[in-house]
C-alpha cells in the first residue's frame, strides 16, 4: 500500500471496453486496504473465484500481505499464512506437506506473492520447489518495483524505468528479469502469464492450473498506480495497453516445452503505455526504442514457438 | 532395547519414536548423519513422515513454518552456518508459536572456518524465543528430543535440543531405547487447537500494529515462565513411564563443595569426571550442571549454591565483548537472587578445543587458591 502521490500522466485517448467477463459473487474480498486501481485485489478475488473454498493461501511480506488487513482484521475467506519475505515457497512446501499427511490432499496451496517476494529474495527457493516439482499454485502478482516499501526497483522493473532507486539519470539499465523462460528451464507442468484485463483468458488458466498437479505458476501483471505514477482510473487500461504492445504478452508453457500465445498482440499501443505512467516520463527517444525493440523480439520468439508447436491456442484443451 | 549408537543417531530414533510427520533439513557437518538416517527411516517405510528435501537451512525452517501450521509434528536438525541462515524464521517459528523440534549439533561459526565444536552456534540464537536445552549423553539426547516435542507442544514454543558436535554426535555409547509403544504412550499425538483449516478459516501472523504486538511478545514471556513448571511435570511423567529424569541444573558433589564449576555439554562430563578424580584426593569440589539456556533456570540454580562457595562458570562459547553466554546468565540469575560473591567466568575449548582433565583440575587449583580473575575473563588452554 503505497502512501505517495498519485501522479497522472494523462488520459487514454479512447475509453477501453470493459471485459464481458462474468463476475462471479462468491468472494468480493470487500473491505481490503489497497489503493484504489490496484490490480493485486482483482486478481486475487479472481483466482479465488475459480479455485474456491479448499484452498490455502501463503502470503509473503508485500502489497498483499499489508492490504488483508492488520490484526485482528483479515478480508481473507481461506486460511491465509503471512511468512518471511524470502520463505514462501519453502513455506507452501510445508503447508503442502502438511496437508497431505492430514489427509487433505485435495485443498490447492496458494502461493500469492509479489515480483520482489518471487524474483528477488525468494528466487533460490522457488528454483527449488520448482526443480522438486512441489503440488503447489504459485501466483506471482507483479507490480514491477518494490511497492510496498515505496517504489524501489526489483529485478522485475522494465528497462528504463523509474524509481526511488532507479532516479532520473539512474533509470533501470537491465532488462526485466525473464521468469517464464526461468520456470521453463526447471520443466514445471505448466506457466501461463495472465493479466486483469483478460480475465477470461486468465480465469481459464487458472481452471487449467488447478486441474495439474504438480508446480504451476502463474505470472500476473499487477497494475499499481501510485508505482506506476499512474492515475488509478487507467488501472485497467494499462494491464490491457502492456499486452497489446507486447510488453507483456499473454502465453503459456507446457512441460516447459510447449508454448502457446493465448492471446495476439496487436503491437499498438507502446507510446501510449508510457505516456500514461510518470514511471516512463524520464525515458530518452533511444531508450523507448530499445524497449520496443526487445518486446517485439521477445513476441517474436514467442510467436515462432507458438507457430513450432502447431498447437491450438483455446486454453485448458489438452494438446 | 539397549543399542550402542552414535548422538545423532539418538536423535533420529526419538524423531522415529516421536511419530514426527514432517521432516525437512539440509546437509551440514557434524549434524548431516541425522539428515541422512531419517531419510533411511522415511524411505524405508519405518516412519509414515514426508522429508523434504530442501535447498538450504533458511528454508528447512520456512517448510517447517508451513507444515506446523497445519497442525503436524515436524523436525528438523542444523549446525553453525545453518542455523545462523534459519535466524530470521527463527523469530517467525517462535513469533507464530508453533511447536518445532530442532536439534542443533553444536559447531563453532567461521570465520575462520571449521566445522569443530563449540556453543558459539546455539548461544547466539539465545533471544529468538526458543526452548534451549544442552545435553551430555546421547541417553540423554533421546530423552530429551522425545520430551521436547511434549513441552513444545503444552506451551506452543518451539524447542532447540543441543549437543557437541563430534564429542557427542559422532561418539557412540549405550543407550535404552524406548518402547514405540510406551512412547505412544507417552507422547500421543499432536492435536492442535489452531491450524490451516479450510472448514474454520483463519489469518495468522498477519500485520500487528503497535496496539497488540506488545500483548503478543508479553504472552510468549508468559509460556517461558510457565515453562519450569511444564518441563518438571513432562520429566514427571517420563520417569514414571521410563525410569529416567532430568533437571534443568544437575549436582555433583556440589552441596557442601568449596569451589563449584557451573558447566554444559560434553565439557561437564570431563568435570564430573575430574570432581570425582578429586573428591577422591579429598577435595572439596562440585559441579552444577546447567541443562537449558532458554528459559535459564535461575531460580533451581540459585537454590544449589551456598555462600561463600567460590564460583566458576566454563563458556565453550564466546560472546565477543562481554565473554562466556552461560557466565552473564550465572550472574544476572545469582544477582537476582541477592548473592553478592565473584563468578569467576573461565573460557575453555572454543572451535573444538579438547577441554582436558588437566584444564579443569587448574580451574579448580585457581578457584581455591583464590588466584582465579574474578573481573577479567580466565583463558583455559590458550596457547601462549
Ligand atoms: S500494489 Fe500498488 S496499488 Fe496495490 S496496494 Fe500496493 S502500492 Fe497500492
Amino acid at each position: 500500500m503505497n502512501q505517495g502521490p498519485h501522479s497522472a500522466a494523462g488520459r487514454p485517448a479512447a475509453a477501453v471496453a470493459m471485459t464481458d467477463y462474468e463476475f462471479c459473487s462468491q468472494y468480493d474480498l470487500y473491505g481490503h486496504m489497497a489503493c484504489p486501481g490496484c490490480g493485486e485485489k482483482i486478481l486475487l478475488r479472481h483466482i479465488l473465484n475459480v479455485l474456491g473454498p479448499e484452498t490455502v493461501i501463503v502470503c509473503p511480506a508485500g502489497c498483499a500481505a499489508v492490504t488483508d488487513g492488520v490484526f485482528p482484521h483479515s478480508i481473507s475467506p481461506v486460511p491465509f499464512l503471512h511468512v518471511p519475505f524470502d520463505a514462501t515457497p519453502a513455506a507452501a512446501a510445508g503447508v503442502r506437506a502438511g496437508l497431505d499427511l492430514s489427509g487433505r490432499k485435495h485443498v490447492t496451496v496458494l502461493a500469492w506473492a509479489g515480483d520482489g517476494a518471487t524474483f528477488d529474495i525468494g528466487m533460490g527457493a522457488l528454483s527449488a520447489i520448482a526443480e522438486r516439482n512441489e503440488n503447489i499454485l504459485y501466483v506471482c502478482y507483479d507490480n514491477e518495483a518494490y511497492m510496498n516499501t515505496g517504489i524501489q526497483r526489483s529485478s522485475a522493473t522494465p528497462y528504463g524505468g523509474w524509481s526511488t532507486t532507479t532516479p532520473k539519470g539512474q533509470l533501470k539499465a537491465e532488462p526485466k528479469k525473464n521468469i517464464g523462460a526461468i520456470m521453463a528451464a526447471h520443466r514445471i507442468p505448466y506457466f501461463a502469464s495472465g493479466s486483469p484485463a483478460f480475465l477470461d483468458d486468465l480465469t481459464a488458466k487458472v481452471a487449467q492450473a488447478k486441474r495439474l498437479s504438480g508446480l504451476r505458476f502463474l505470472h500476473l501483471l499487477s497494475p499499481c498506480p501510485p508505482g506506476w505514477k499512474a492515475d488509478p482510473r487507467d488501472g485497467i487500461t494499462l494491464a490491457r495497453l502492456a499486452v497489446e504492445s507486447r510488453l507483456f504478452p499473454l502465453y503459456e508453457i507446457i512441460e516447459g516445452t510447449h508454448y502457446r500465445l493465448t492471446h495476439e498482440s496487436s503491437g499498438a499501443g507502446f507510446d501510449e503505455y508510457l505516456q500514461l505512467q510518470g514511471r516512463f516520463r524520464y525515458m530518452s527517444a533511444g531508450d523507448r526504442r530499445i524497449l520496443q525493440a526487445d518486446a517485439d523480439r521477445f513476441y517474436a520468439q514467442l510467436t515462432l514457438r507458438h507457430n513450432r508447436n502447431g498447437e491450438t491456442t483455446v486454453i485448458g484443451e489438452e494438446p | 532395547m539397549r543399542q550402542v549408537i552414535s548422538g545423532n543417531e539418538a536423535a533420529s530414533l526419538a524423531v522415529k519414536l516421536a511419530r514426527v510427520q514432517v521432516i525437512s533439513a539440509y546437509p551440514i557437518t557434524p549434524q548431516t548423519t541425522i539428515a541422512e538416517k531419517l531419510s533411511e527411516i522415511c524411505g524405508s517405510g519405518e516412519l509414515a513422515a514426508r522429508f523434504v528435501r530442501v535447498e538450504s537451512e533458511h528454508s528447512a525452517m520456512s517448510t517447517l513454518i508451513g507444515a506446523a501450521s497445519t497442525g503436524v509434528r515436524t523436525f528438523t536438525a542444523t549446525s553453525a552456518q545453518g542455523l545462523a541462515l534459519m535466524h530470521e524464521p527463527l523469530f517467525w517459528a517462535s513469533g507464530a508459536r508453533l511447536p518445532i523440534v530442532m536439534v542443533d549439533v553444536n559447531r563453532a561459526m567461521a570465520a575462520p572456518w571449521t566445522i569443530w565444536c563449540d556453543q558459539t552456534d546455539s548461544v547466539a540464537q539465545r533471544d529468538t524465543g526458543w526452548l534451549q536445552f544442552y545435553c551430555w549423553s546421547n541417553q540423554e539426547i533421546i530423552d530429551t528430543v522425545i520430551c521436547a516435542f511434549k513441552i513444545a507442544e503444552k506451551l506452543l514454543v518451539p524447542c532447540m535440543v543441543c549437543y557437541d558436535g563430534f564429542f557427542i554426535s559422532h561418539t557412540y555409547e549405550p543407550v535404552e531405547i524406548p518402547e514405540q509403544k510406551d512412547v505412544d504412550e507417552f507422547l500421543p499425538p499432536r492435536n492442535a487447537e489452531y491450524k490451516l483449516d479450510t472448514e474454520n478459516p483463519h489469518t495468522f501472523s498477519g500485520g500487528t500494529l503497535p496496539n497488540y504486538f506488545m500483548e503478543f511478545r508479553y504472552k510468549l514471556q508468559r509460556a517461558f515462565e510457565r515453562a519450569p513448571e511444564v518441563i518438571a511435570r513432562v520429566y514427571g511423567e517420563y520417569v514414571q513411564c521410563f525410569d529416567r529424569t532430568y533437571d534443568s541444573v544437575e549436582s555433583y558433589a556440589a552441596d557442601d563443595a568449596d569451589a563449584v564449576l557451573v558447566a554444559s555439554g560434553s565439557a561437564a562430563s570431563t568435570v564430573w569426571h575430574t570432581v570425582k578424580a578429586l573428591r577422591d584426593q579429598g577435595r572439596k569440589v562440585g559441579l552444577l550442571r546447567i541443562r537449558q539456556l532458554r528459559p535459564f533456570p535461575a531460580a533451581e540454580l540459585a537454590a544449589k549454591i551456598h555462600p561463600p562457595q567460590r564460583i566458576g562458570v566454563l563458556d565453550r562459547n564466546l560472546s565477543p565483548g562481554t565473554g562466556g553466554v552461560f557466565t552473564q546468565e550465572v550472574r544476572a540469575a545469582l544477582h537476582r537472587d541477592g548473592h553478592t560473591g565473584r563468578i569467576h567466568e573461565f573460557i575453555a575449548g572454543l572451535g573444538g578445543r579438547d577441554i582436558t582433565m588437566n584444564n579443569i583440575i587448574d580451574i579448580y587449583d585457581r578457584l581455591e587458591q583464590k588466584t582465579a580473575n574474578a573481573s577479567a575473563i580466565n583463558w583455559v588452554g590458550l596457547n601462549p
